[in-house]
């Protein structure tokens, strides 16, 4: 062995000249790595594709003269930004390459922002200064940062945008879904402007539930939310017959009774089903509420629990006591007071009584609890955290119940416990845990949703917004949120309006829902009389519309009361509504403003002056709208509809002010008879 | 040579999967206890959804035999082109013949053809296409746009929550899906009737002007969507994404 490499370097280095040739040899071959490697670099390989895919094309010459060959780079030290993406992905800027289907030569989709002013790593994550195709696109033990799938691309745009954002429904459904099926009661969510994101789903107080429903119930609940109504935001906690049994033994055993609910029934519930339905159908229940048809389509609003099975569930002194006044057993409900009378009562708890399905308690049979049986309840109670969304009189709301997600988009993945088979990535891991919890772990906690998989994306998208760059960026790159406001009108309407739960439907100076008219100036915008006349009786404006303003049988001292509140706070600072008058418009201009009506703006399109001859259907009816609106505000409004009512579907038309006027003489001639004239259709 | 492809795989992996890791694979492959001798679309055909997102329903189809009865217990396989993901992405019929899978799209903007197979009595494949549409930022936007602006006129259907304006109109127009009439209007021509209404074009007032509404950038958006979702498709509707 020995003898055998002597002779070799002996061969080699023989003589002087020889090992100087040799050592040359060597130096020449390292020095030429470098610009080998370089020469067979994967960008240039790319580039050469590219030049020789634009040869034969009819805009090679522009593409030619647009191309620049050598490592491309767009630096923006402010972002962070160093990628270098674009040696490869050269087409980026080159809308006319829309028909070559594959990348990296497909120009970039339009998106509101420009290249060189973000980079591409800002939205794609991945690692912008490398230049090779596998350190650029996947992640290594010193750079952990993916590109972003597609499907989750949309958590970028939320890093900047706290508010919905047009054109990333993925992302504005995420964030709804945290909220709106409790999540964050859970775990905490510090948004990256500081404000702790807070749960939708207003899950009800189980101190006194024994008033409210059996124990029968509360068993198969347990057991199955989704069997009693399929869109409850209850997860399935997947408990053993022995932990429901033992669970519900203690909810029992743990609820006190609150004086109003045992009153012995004061109304004998009726048995009229169709009077029933019929005050259902007039009290506009199926705004708020759902309930399933036959053919299976769960149809109504969301805001309140899915009555399908409601009969199952509620003893009817409570549903009597419920319907009468929902504020005397939960003072926070969003459900309106509607003064029902007792004949009112019995028709509506029977109607709702008689929703039932027999099969849901046909199995369920408890024995009497053992006190051992609702200790023991009451221990898996707290474990499983019932109370981080349930009051349950003697649990404290457990504090952290559940790690928090301020930051989850930044969770490094050698901190996750992957399934075997899955990709290790933190979107995957994220989306995973969502789908089936207890895959990760039979003893963990966290219950089984029923997400399709379009909402358990949309959710992996809000969360992978939530990192460190959302947290860090300076509020100039940021665009904020519009804030929930927490006004509260004042004296006694404004309990009034407390009582009627205005705010479940409307909007007012920033606070409320979404379901009705934003009332901020309504003041401005109606008139008194018709105003009284409304809330005493409300009429349907809108006859395309399912979602209607119910009838609360307010007295004539309450709809003054909320009249004349409305009409003095509720006012717009642009128009006053006393600046035209509501009659003696001359006859020329009324004529014109119907010939404009009629012919240039062909308002009947989507409104009815005349029941005879319009048809249009999805703005409001106007056959009464010079008793209803005031001057001023018409013509406000014929002028710039969006500035008085943002998002609203009727097109600014930028009309001349002498238009604007005609049509709003013309209009305000529109007094209707004495009855409403709401085509029948 | 074997490097650069591999990378080139990996740049499509990455660029066009999404996420195709909740493969129901390991498992054997099922044995079909049945066999038909024709697969139908039962629903979730013609979506659309964003790029690289699930569709908003399964797709569901059926094995029929020859008398056009549904046929359970046949194997049905799904395929498509690099970046659409199947869950599951093949399955025996259920008891009415039908199999449902949640597809997820690939991550750029276009028409996904998706195929679906059988085997038949005599073992040979008997397959279904279906194509779907993926939608990239600018047409979404459009999409939105649509819905809460021209929807209840253009579509003459009514759902629960958006009744249709369609029959009130003296003068119909047209779903935007409706190539054969769209395809023959250029952007220039879009852009005008969007903008400054029906008279633009010498046609109805009862289109209304939006250039005071939306912007240009929403009015190109909305051109965009229309595109992308004509039928039949037009020269500018996106690239066709098949399996090869
Ligand atoms: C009030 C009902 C209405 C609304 C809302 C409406 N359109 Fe139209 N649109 C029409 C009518 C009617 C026509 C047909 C005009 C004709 O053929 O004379 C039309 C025609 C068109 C056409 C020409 C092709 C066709 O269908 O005949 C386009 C393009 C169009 N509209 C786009 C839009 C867009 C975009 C929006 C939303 C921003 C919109 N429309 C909203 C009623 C409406």
């Amino acid at each position: 062995m020995k003898e055998k490499l002597k002779s070799l370097l002996q061969k080699l280095f023989g003589d002087s000249v020889r090992a100087f040739g040799v050592v040359s040899l060597v130096f020449l071959f390292s020095l030429a790595i470098a610009p080998a490697k370089n020469h067979f670099s994967e960008w240039r390989h790319y580039q050469h594709g590219y030049l020789k895919m634009i040869r034969n094309r009819s805009d090679a010459v522009t593409l030619q003269r647009h191309f620049e060959g050598g490592i491309q780079q767009i630096w923006l030290p402010d972002l962070g930004v160093v990628d270098r993406c674009m040696s490869c992905h050269v087409g980026l800027k080159e809308a006319s390459l829309n028909d070559v289907p594959t990348q990296p030569f497909r120009p970039h989709p339009v998106i509101p922002h420009k290249l060189d002013q973000f980079g591409c790593t800002i939205c794609h994550r991945g690692q912008g200064a490398a230049t090779t195709v596998a350190e650029a696109h996947n992640s290594t033990l010193a750079w952990e940062q993916p590109i972003l799938p597609a499907k989750y691309i949309e958590s970028s745009c939320g890093e900047c945008h706290r508010g919905p954002l047009p054109g990333a429904p993925q992302l504005n459904q995420g964030r709804h879904l945290l909220s709106r099926y409790g999540c964050v009661h859970c775990h905490m969510v510090k948004l990256p402007d500081g404000k702790i994101m807070k749960a939708t789903d207003d899950p009800p107080s189980l101190s006194h539930i024994g008033d409210k429903t059996t124990r029968e119930w509360i068993y198969a609940w347990l057991k199955d939310p989704q069997a009693y109504a399929g869109t409850a935001t209850m997860p399935n906690f997947k408990l053993s017959d022995d932990d429901a049994r033992d669970m519900s033994a203690f909810l029992i055993a743990n609820s006190t009774p609150l004086p109003g609910d045992t009153a012995t029934l004061s109304a004998k519930a009726s048995s009229d089903p169709s009077a029933g339905a019929s005050l259902y159908g007039e009290s506009f229940c199926a705004s708020c509420h759902a309930v399933q048809n036959a053919a299976g389509n769960v149809v109504g609003g969301d805001v309140g629990p899915e009555l399908t099975r409601v009969g199952n569930k509620v003893k009817p002194e409570w549903l009597q006591a419920w319907l009468r006044n929902p504020r005397d057993y939960d003072e926070e409900t969003a459900m309106p007071h509607y003064r029902y009378n007792d004949a009112q009562v019995a028709t509506l708890s029977g109607f709702l009584l008689a929703k039932t399905d027999s099969d849901l308690l046909a199995n369920v049979h408890l024995e009497a609890a053992t006190p051992e049986q609702i200790a023991r309840g009451k221990r898996l109670v707290s474990d499983y955290g019932c109370a981080s969304c349930h009051e349950i009189g003697g649990i404290k709301k457990p504090e952290n119940f559940a790690p928090e997600l301020s930051r989850i988009g930044n969770k490094p993945v050698t901190q996750l416990v992957f399934l075997p088979g899955m990709q290790h990535t933190l979107p995957d891991y994220i989306a995973a845990k969502i789908k089936q919890p207890r895959l990760f772990g039979q003893a963990l906690k966290m219950p089984q949703y029923s997400f399709t998989p379009a909402q358990i994306d949309s959710l992996a998208t809000a969360l992978l917004a939530l990192n460190d760059r959302a947290a860090t960026l300076p509020p100039s790159l940021t665009v904020a949120a519009t804030p929930e406001s927490d006004y509260q009108p004042a004296g006694k309407a404004g309990k009034l309006m407390t009582d009627l739960a205005c705010f479940s439907c409307h909007r007012i100076n920033g606070h409320g829902g979404d379901m009705a008219p934003d009332l901020t100036w309504e003041g401005s915008s109606v008139q008194r009389q018709w105003l009284v006349g409304f809330l005493k009786n409300p009429n349907t404006l809108r006859p395309s519309l399912i979602r209607r303003m119910p009838r609360f049988n307010l007295t004539d001292g309450e709809a003054n009361e909320l009249t004349d509140y409305i009409m003095t706070v509720y006012q717009s600072p642009s128009v006053d509504r006393d600046s035209m008058p509501l009659s003696g418009y001359p006859q020329g201009e009324v004529e014109l403003g119907k010939q404009l009506f009629y012919g240039k703006y062909a308002c009947q399109g989507c409104h009815i002056v005349d029941t005879k001859s319009d048809k249009g259907y999805i703005g409001p009816t106007l056959t009464q709208v010079g008793s209803r609106l005031t001057a001023a505000w018409i013509f406000a409004w014929m002028k710039n509809p969006q500035a008085l009512r943002p998002g609203t579907g009727e097109p600014n038309r930028a009309m001349s002010d002498e238009d604007a006027r005609a049509l709003t003489a013309f209009l305000i001639s529109q007094k209707g008879g004495g009855k409403s004239e709401v085509a029948k259709k | 040579m074997i490097r650069q492809s591999l990378s080139i795989v990996a740049l499509f992996a990455t660029s066009l999967t999404t996420s195709c890791s909740r493969k129901t694979a390991s498992a054997p492959l099922p044995q079909p206890t049945a066999f038909g001798s024709a697969i139908v679309e039962s629903s979730g055909g013609k979506q659309t959804s964003q790029a690289g997102m699930a569709l908003p329903q399964p797709l569901v189809v059926q094995v029929n035999d020859q008398q056009g009865t549904a046929v359970p217990g046949a194997m049905i396989e799904f395929s498509a082109a690099a970046g659409v993901a199947f869950d599951p992405a093949y399955g025996l019929t259920d008891s009415s013949g039908q199999v449902a899978t949640n597809v997820t799209l690939g991550g750029i903007a276009g028409r996904y053809q998706l195929t679906a197979f059988t085997i038949d009595k005599s073992r040979k494949k008997v397959a279904l296409t279906i194509e779907e549409i993926a939608l990239g930022y600018q047409q979404t936007l459009g999409r939105q746009l649509n819905d809460q602006y021209c929807e209840r006129c253009h579509n003459p259907e009514s759902t629960v929550e958006r009744v249709s304006n369609f029959d009130n109109l003296e003068i119909k127009p047209h779903p935007f899906s409706e190539g054969d009439t769209l395809n023959k209007m250029n952007d220039a021509d879009l852009t005008a009737i969007i903008g400054h209404g029906g008279p633009a074009l010498n046609k109805s007032a009862l289109m209304p002007a939006w250039g005071n509404t939306l912007s240009k950038s929403d009015i190109e958006a909305l051109i965009s969507y229309t595109r992308a979702i004509s039928d039949p498709p037009g020269h500018d509707a996106g690239p066709v994404y098949a399996k090869n």
